[in-house]
């Protein structure tokens, strides 16, 4: 089946500056696609040339397998929702959703209908006549989405539209989200800086990085499996050293960090060798603490130190640990079972990870 | 703490009241009192509706009157227009720098008094003047050509005169349209045309009509362009007023002419926001 979007060594230049650089990427149909990136990354500038607003400096673009580049945007098949929404504010819900169908002459009865089934869909049956600012951010969020659908595109773009709603709404707007576009069955493209937002929705998240995309995969590929030193700092938290490799047997390898500490750590298949120098990347929640050395007996790396501080955070609460001998803290989750509530400032501390939780990179390539 | 925030409202509104009553109330009723009296001698009068019957009796008044309206509707109109897209550009297209200069472009024009401004005109468009004397160097034209003193000249002066009151109503409503809607348009099917008429014009009506007041009323009540750039054939109804007033000494009349003056241009106004459906405090505010 021909993929619903596909990308192929797309390039956009403004000047003298590459703001996409060669970007390649395709989207199954009816899949929810993410492009997660620091602002200023060119994601926006991706979007933008989807949808009509730019044109490529070189690369195609297609959909359902034709070429759009010669498509204006009024026409292309694809829909935006933009980041800060963009209803026609002179306009009520109804005239705003059926504002698109009215664009491609449907007769008025087809349109009130369309309209009232994409307001059911949407469940907010009834507010047709309301007018746009009335109406609450998800609401608003929700009428931008149906206003898109009743046109049913082939991809529907969506420029981190959940960027200026309040954290609990955003909590509840991306599974709200998610369950519009299984409902829909539509392919959604969506761009965003929020890394939480990208994980939770999506079926395929590329993550990119001046102009580039540095990998492009599931949540859990993301997360467990980074490619780049970029998406393991970018996707997560970790606790990142640098320093050279020392021996690499296999996989493994050890690692002497510029701050004195000697780490094992794995490669990964990714080309390391000893005197080259490394960055090494571990995850805050991989780290087990205990409150004797002997409970670590299993771990390849085993440091002690004191506590420094305590990051209350519900959930993810986490500690700070200072090692003797190194003058930089370790973030370690504390794990939600209780043993350790009552952890205090300066109270000593064992700490330790598999050397397979040590992700190691190239130093440099980010 | 009231006594004295009354004390500091009166003094913040004194001016304000003082300029209200004195320059524009006093003298208003002081001419309605005027315009509704009739001379019977020497230092006599009695109240009379004589002086608007004269206006309704005499043709060449009414035809005036109705003629200053219509061209006055006329030079806005055209002024919407040519200032419309010029507000556009500004207000979207326009970045940076070249958006200030511009601006200040529309605004040189105000440097200099009006009276200059009009000579300007007249030495581009009279027969010896510069346009005249291109189009014979042309060839164009056998002989020289007077384009002034006739209608078009006097609504070329009006529009030129007016374009900054248009433009900046218009750059101020456009520029609080997001970008993001207009595209929004476009990505959803519009065409440059539908876009505009259903989201750039209703966005920026109350800037439309608020620039049409202030012009239609600049032009209705201009006297210096008319007065040069119109001939024997182009009265203005300020000319009738001025010439009661200062030739004719008939203060009565002239009195009588401003009101109607006063209730004609109300009424158009009145007329103009009901038509589009905007209030005065919704344009003015």
């Amino acid at each position: 089946m021909t993929p619903d979007l596909e990308c192929l060594t797309l390039t956009k230049r403004f000047g003298d500056t590459l703001a996409v650089d060669e970007v390649s990427f395709d989207v199954p149909r009816g899949s929810f696609f993410s492009i997660l990136g620091p602002s200023g990354c060119g994601k926006t500038t991706v979007m933008r040339m989807i949808a009509g607003f730019l044109e490529p400096t070189s690369g195609d673009i297609r959909i359902r397998g034709r070429s759009v580049l010669d498509t204006p945007p009024n026409k292309r098949p694809v829909n935006m929702v933009f980041q800060h929404l963009a209803l026609f504010p002179m306009m009520n819900i109804a005239d705003n959703i059926g504002y698109g169908l009215r664009r491609a002459g449907l007769p008025r009865d087809q349109i009130a209908r369309k309209v009232d089934e994409a307001l059911d869909r949407i469940g907010l049956p009834g507010i047709g006549q309301r007018k746009v600012d009335e109406l609450s951010g998800g609401q608003k969020q929700r009428v931008a989405i149906a206003r898109c659908m009743v046109l049913e595109p082939e991809v529907l773009l969506l420029d981190e539209p959940l960027g200026a709603l309040d954290l609990k709404l955003r909590e509840r707007m991306k599974v709200e989200l998610k369950s519009l576009q299984a409902a829909f069955d539509t392919t959604f493209v969506y761009i965003t800086h929020d890394q939480s937002e990208a994980l939770v929705m999506s079926d395929h998240i590329a993550v990119m990085n001046e102009g580039r995309f540095e990998q492009v995969g599931s949540g859990q590929d993301l997360y467990y499996r980074p490619a780049t030193a970029f998406v393991a700092g970018f996707v997560g938290d970790s606790n990142r050293w640098s320093g050279q490799v020392e021996r690499v047997e296999g996989d493994a390898l050890i690692l002497r960090t510029d701050s004195g500490l000697t780490l094992r750590g794995d490669r990964h298949d990714r080309a390391l060798s000893p005197g080259d120098r490394a960055e090494i990347f571990v995850r805050p929640e991989a780290i087990r603490i205990a409150p004797s050395a002997e409970d670590l007996a299993g771990f390849d790396n085993r440091l002690s130190g004191t506590v420094t501080s305590l990051l209350f955070n519900g959930a993810d609460s986490r500690i700070l640990v200072k090692d003797e001998g190194s003058t930089e803290e370790i973030a370690v989750n504390l794990p939600q079972s209780g043993e350790f509530a009552h952890l205090a400032r300066g109270a000593q501390v064992h700490i330790g990870w598999a050397a397979a939780q040590g992700n190691c990179f190239a130093a440099g390539a980010s | 703490m009231r006594a004295e925030a009354k004390l500091g409202l009166i003094l913040l509104l004194t001016p304000l009241l003082l300029w209200l009553t004195l320059l524009i109330l006093i003298p208003h009723i002081d001419m309605a009192l005027v315009s509704l009296r009739e001379r019977v001698g020497v230092g006599e009068y009695r109240f009379s509706f004589a002086n608007y019957w004269t206006f309704l009796s005499e043709p060449l008044y009414l035809r005036t009157f109705l003629r200053t309206a219509v061209m006055s509707i006329l030079a806005t109109v055209l002024t919407l227009l040519i200032g419309f897209p010029v507000a556009y550009y500004i207000a979207k297209m326009a970045r940076g720098r070249m958006r200030s200069a511009l601006f200040l472009l529309c605004l040189v024009p105000f440097w200099v008094s009006e009276l200059v401004r009009t000579f300007g005109w007249m030495i581009l468009l009279r027969e010896t003047g510069l346009i005249s004397n291109l189009l014979q160097y042309l060839g164009l034209v056998d002989g020289p050509v007077e384009m002034l003193y006739n209608d078009a000249a006097i609504m070329v002066g009006l529009i030129y005169t007016s374009m900054l009151f248009m433009v900046v109503p218009l750059v101020t409503t456009l520029e609080t349209l997001p970008d993001e809607v207009i595209e929004a348009g476009y990505d959803l099917g519009g065409n440059g045309a539908s876009v505009l008429r259903e989201i750039i014009i209703p966005h920026a009506t109350p800037g439309i009509v608020s620039g049409c007041i202030v012009v239609f009323m600049l032009s209705l009540g201009n006297y210096l362009t008319p007065i040069m750039l119109g001939g024997k054939d182009s009265l203005w109804f300020t000319e009738l007023i001025y010439s009661q007033f200062i030739v004719r000494f008939n203060w009565e009349l002239g009195a009588a002419f401003g009101f109607l003056l006063l209730g004609l241009s109300s009424a158009i106004v009145w007329g103009m926001l009901k038509l589009t459906g905007q209030s005065l405090e919704k344009t003015m505010g």
